[in-house]
């Protein structure tokens, strides 16, 4: 699991790479926390994620809470199959209210 | 159907209801709590007033109303349970009793008394009632809620999945993703919430634990158990909760009804209806147990627990408790028993005696005649009919427990009434014996027992002064033993007073002072007409009536009693009863050309009498049976057989109420189905036979008294010896 910090025009775009699963979730979880810290706008691209579990979907879910709650802005884009497939299974695309290509499962 | 059949079964009804009313009683007094119990009474005494009703028994329908109304309250709960109230609801027991006795039975009135302590009694109740009625209205118990926690109400026609995740099913290895994915599998997630209400903030998150809870609405066809079955692996470690669609409800119910009735178990019910898993069931029964060390013993219903965990609609459980109650209605009916007249009975076992000794001619003819495939016909037959013997036998016994039980009532009663603190204990209830003895002992043994109370037990600063724990103990002990069914009266109260005993026994010119007498014939003295020992007379006992009635009422039975006495250490009364007053195994000797029956439980050993002891016998009534002394009676001389003595004897070692004594015969003829015909009154004091029977050729043998005769050789030997000494 890599977690690629880029700064665009005061933007952090969190490039992660891998998988966002339990066997990463500390370093996944010290990582969200250190960069929300430093930054206003965090941008999470989701393409690079290989495969995610409820425990990296927990992470995800509280990394956009905990920027509702510091009044930053936490955003998800280029969802990954991998992703979309959880979040799809949760019924969640809502919370992760970002521009997301709705799957075809009925 | 003819009504005073119908009647006759009533009054019998009642009475067991009514027995089962103050066993219930008697149990409350020690477990208040239990509400199955209290609704058994409740039910018997419905019963009981519902059927007086069809027979236009008014006045039992009156009180038993009355009964009925309290019953009701203690059941709903607003009428508490305590000593005075069981006390109370005894004494309805025994007017309802008194009713049946006068109204249903003999169709007469209550006298006056009667009627005004019947009054009274009602009057009680019904004050009773008063006090409740006029308190506050009991608050309505709040209807426990249906829908879990996360997940909403339920709507449409869809299973209803409520799934919590405890917090270690990631690091076990777990995903509710595969879990959901799988439900996929056997039906349509409808809709699927996540409740992350649990979900801490971030930096406060263990990454390996799960905060997340679903509730799904789910279509499928599948069961319940099938859905549950998609978790097994994740059992432990969440919590799950299934609510079947709404249009199951009615499908669930009506497997309800159908149910096999093969179980009146709620949860067992539920289970094969396919409203309850196993496992929920289990959990239910576990946190039913964790209520019951919380709440301090009380413990909910099952149905309640099931409601109450969200589980299953109260609406089902309502159900389910209809007809739980109707299965239990049904078993108890069908675990009654067939009412066959004693009369029937009895035609049976004469026609079974009749069978047995022309089985046995038939058998004696297929010897003689030496064909050997008829002999072994006819000893199958024979064997087949030693069974239907044994099992038309069987018929008329009962177990001794029911006679037993009585006495718990009476031993309360009476202690109360002596102001004495005295348990009864009982031992060998399952223990069997003939009904016609069953019934004629009740009396007898009830004598014992008040007898016992009043005069063997102390007072508890008697008791206390001796050492002994305050509250005395009554034991009645039943086994069987020899042929015999052995029934113990005993108490660790004072034991008997020898001293005391053998005075009043010569005042009362029952012995000249001065004889000397062994400890037993002391004890003996007590049955003799007018004798009584105690200082005080009580209402109870000790006007010396009573033992002399209970020792002739017990050898009108064939039996015998003894007494075993320890001073200071209580006291024991042994009846020994005949098995069957109707068919016996016996043995076959014959001394002459006349055959004698031995009955075979009381014989130990045959041996012969060696030519050394027959010398000897003409001068001493024993031999030495390996080193010990065996008193014998010669059967010939005793019967007065005139026929020239065989070449060799035999003698036929029998044991009675611990006594050995052996009886000198001529032949050893083997064992013989022995039918009992009781001697004329001619015969009545013919000693040492106690009956006749019919051989297979035809010929008359008789029933040896063997307590007689055993009482008859001992006798004798004490004497030689005291005169030989």
């Amino acid at each position: 699991m890599d977690i690629n910090a880029q700064q665009v025009n005061g933007i952090c775009t969190l490039q992660m790479e891998g998988e966002l699963t339990i066997y990463h979730g500390q370093e996944i979880r010290d990582g969200l926390i250190e960069h929300l810290a430093a930054n206003n706008e965090i941008e999470l691209n989701l393409s690079g994620i290989t495969e995610m579990d409820t425990a990296g979907f927990q992470l995800l879910l509280a990394a956009k809470r905990e920027g509702t709650r510091l009044g930053k802005i936490v955003r998800f884009v280029s969802h990954s199959q991998a992703t979309l497939d959880v979040i799809d299974l949760y019924s969640m695309a809502a919370q992760f209210g970002d521009p997301l290509l709705i799957s075809a499962r009925q | 159907m003819n009504m005073d059949q119908a009647l006759q079964t009533y009054i019998e009804e009642s009475r067991g209801l009514l027995d089962e009313m103050e066993s219930i009683l008697l149990r409350l007094e020690s477990e208040p709590q239990d509400e199955e119990t209290v609704n058994a009474m409740f039910r018997a005494a419905h019963t009981i007033k519902g059927s007086a009703g069809l027979f236009g028994l008014d006045a039992i329908v009156a009180f038993t109303h009355v009964v009925e109304n309290v019953l009701d309250e203690v059941r709903e709960g607003t009428q508490a349970v305590n000593g005075e109230l069981v006390e109370l609801l005894l004494k309805c027991c025994d007017h309802i009793g008194l009713l049946i006795t006068v109204v249903a039975e003999a169709g007469e009135m209550l006298d006056m008394e009667q009627a005004a302590a019947g009054e009274a009694i009602a009057a009680v109740l019904r004050s009773l009632m008063g006090g409740a009625a006029s308190g506050v209205a009991m608050p309505a118990v709040q209807e426990p809620r249906l829908d879990a926690s996360g997940g909403g109400p339920i709507e449409g026609d869809y299973w209803h999945i409520s799934l919590g995740f405890g917090p270690d099913v990631l690091r076990n290895g777990m995903d509710p993703i595969s879990f959901i994915r799988y439900l996929s599998t056997i039906g349509d997630i409808v809709s699927l919430r996540v409740d992350d209400s649990e979900l801490p903030e971030l930096n406060a998150i263990d990454p390996e634990s799960c905060y997340l809870s679903f509730s799904i609405e789910f279509k499928s066809e599948a069961d319940k158990k099938t859905i549950e079955d998609a978790f097994e692996f994740v059992r432990e470690d969440c919590r799950l909760r299934i609510f079947p669609p709404p249009s199951h409800l009615a499908a669930f119910v009506e497997r309800l009804e159908h149910a096999s009735g093969n179980t009146d178990m709620l949860g067992q019910l539920l289970i094969e209806a396919g409203i309850l898993t196993s496992n929920e069931l289990e959990d239910a029964l576990a946190a039913q147990e964790n209520t019951m060390a919380a709440g301090g013993g009380a413990k909910l219903p099952i149905g309640e627990v099931l409601v109450k965990e969200g589980v299953v609609q109260k609406e089902v459980v309502d159900v389910a408790l209809e007809k739980q109650r109707q299965i239990r209605d049904h078993k108890a009916q069908e675990a009654k028993f067939i009412r066959v007249s004693a009369e029937k009975l009895d035609e049976l076992i004469n026609l079974v005696g009749e069978l047995v000794i022309a089985g046995a001619g038939a058998s004696l003819l297929a010897h003689r005649s030496g064909d050997v495939a008829l002999h072994e016909s006819t000893s199958v037959v024979s064997g087949l009919v030693e069974e239907i013997r044994d099992g038309a036998l069987k018929l008329r016994m009962v177990e001794i427990g029911e006679t037993f039980n009585r006495f718990q009532r009476v031993v309360r009663d009476v202690s109360k009434e002596l102001g004495k603190d005295i348990g009864l204990e009982i031992s060998g209830a399952e223990t069997e014996l003939d009904k016609t003895v069953v019934e004629k002992i009740g009396d007898p043994l009830m004598h014992l027992v008040r007898n016992a109370m009043d005069h063997g037990i102390e007072s508890a600063e008697a008791r206390m002064a001796a050492g002994k724990p305050a509250k005395g103990s009554l034991r009645l002990n039943a086994y069987h033993d020899s042929g015999s069914i052995v029934i113990e009266v005993a108490d660790d109260g004072g034991g008997l007073k020898k001293e005391r005993i053998l005075k009043k026994a010569v005042e009362r010119g029952i012995i000249s002072p001065g004889q000397t007498l062994s400890d037993n014939d002391i004890y003996n003295l007590i049955f003799e007409a007018g004798f009584s020992t105690a200082d005080q007379v009580t209402s109870l006992s000790g006007r010396g009536v009573g033992m002399d009635v209970v020792k002739r009422n017990i050898q009108a039975l064939r039996g015998t009693v003894d007494i075993e006495s320890l001073e200071g250490h209580g006291t024991t009364v042994r009846i020994r009863l005949p098995l069957t007053l109707a068919i016996i195994d016996g043995f076959l000797v014959g001394v002459g050309k006349s055959a004698f029956v031995v009955p075979l439980d009381m014989v130990l050993e045959c041996i012969e009498l060696s030519d050394a002891d027959r010398k000897a016998a003409d001068t001493r009534n024993y031999v030495n049976l390996r080193g010990e002394v065996l008193p014998f009676v010669r059967l010939r001389d005793q019967f007065e057989v005139n026929a020239a003595a065989g070449k060799r004897e035999n003698i036929v070692v029998v044991q009675y109420g611990g006594q050995k004594a052996g009886f000198v015969v001529d032949e050893l003829m083997g064992e013989f189905q022995t039918v009992i015909k009781p001697l004329g009154s001619v015969f009545r004091h013919l000693r040492g036979i106690s009956g006749s029977t019919i051989l297979g050729t035809g010929e008359v043998a008789l029933i040896l008294d063997v307590p007689a005769l055993v009482q008859l050789g001992v006798a004798r030997d004490e004497q030689m010896v005291m005169h030989g000494a």
